[in-house]
């Protein structure tokens, strides 16, 4: 398996981000709880390859950062005090702002 | 193992596929079983046990596990590397102020190369569905009361990175000795159902 030089961060520590909202047939590591849900860039662990991309035997997986980024409970669930933090590829993740909400 | 684990379901379709690869001539019983020993060698949470005694007894090296555990590791003799891939080792610190529990919701991730295999309970449905959302509730369950006023963070284990959680130390310990300090560390504690 050739392997692709990984992507710049696009992302750093303290940034809030938003899980997209996919819903995709393939092996992925976004869980459903998470998707569409607004969480902070807590750190940047490293590069790997794409694990959606390595599930479905790509030729070249994207080699993507890998951000752990923490959810609020209440963010999530709708309740609760504590936080849930996830490792998300790169793409798994879109830029944040509040005030772009309408 | 468990008494229970020849009759899962899982176990005996992993049996069936390896029987018909086994048949297939493409692998052997004794190739498989060399690979499972070489992985679970010296995999133990005794291994954890002395990574939290020795960052009690060291500030320093405290600071350096938090940092890079992978880097840390050797200075006790260990390393990340003994599995089928070297893994990153992410080690979060309980503190007065927040508590860490870990999960793994897609699977059952888990440093089994430098722990072992993870206990029953952390691959089942209940424990991987509940933590995440009522992580007190579950401790409770666990005979774990903590304080109110201690946060809780849960680390969903969803990419390669594999956790383990550094305890506190309990209150009353000054005078033990690393290897007395090892000795009170559970696997519970090193996963976050248990306080140590």
């Amino acid at each position: 398996m050739a392997e692709r030089e990984a992507l710049p961060a696009q992302f750093a520590p303290g940034d809030q981000v938003r899980a997209v909202a996919v819903d995709p047939d393939w092996h992925t590591r976004l869980p459903t709880y998470a998707r569409g849900r607004i969480g902070r860039v807590v750190s940047v662990t490293g590069s790997w390859p794409l694990a959606d991309d390595v599930a479905r035997r790509r030729e070249e997986p994207r080699v993507e950062p890998v951000y752990t980024v923490a959810f609020a409970a209440r963010d999530l669930w709708g309740e609760g005090g504590h936080e849930v933090t996830l490792d998300l590829w790169q793409s798994y993740l879109e830029p944040y702002a509040p005030n772009e909400e309408a | 193992m468990s008494g229970t684990h020849a009759g899962n379901p899982i176990a005996a379709r992993v049996r069936r596929l390896e029987e018909r690869l086994v048949a297939g001539g493409l692998v052997t019983d004794g190739e498989l079983d060399a690979v499972l020993a070489s992985v679970l060698r010296g995999a133990t949470p005794l291994n954890g046990a002395r990574i939290a005694a020795r960052a009690w007894s060291d500030e320093g090296f405290r600071e350096r596990l938090l940092a890079d555990a992978g880097a840390a590791l050797p200075e006790v003799g260990l390393s990340m590397a003994g599995g089928l891939q070297e893994q990153r080792l992410k080690v979060v610190a309980n503190t007065p102020e927040t508590h860490n529990v870990l999960v793994c919701t897609l699977c059952s991730c888990y440093p089994v190369a430098l722990l072992g295999p993870s206990p029953s309970w952390y691959k089942s449905e209940a424990y991987r569905s509940r933590v995440v959302r009522e992580p007190r509730s579950v401790l409770t369950e666990f005979g774990f009361e903590l304080p109110e006023t201690t946060a809780v963070t849960v680390w969903d284990s969803s990419a390669e990175s594999r956790y383990m959680v550094l305890p506190r130390r309990p209150d009353g310990t000054e005078g033990l000795s690393e290897d007395e300090l090892a000795g009170l560390v559970t696997r519970e504690g090193l996963i976050g159902t248990a306080a140590v």
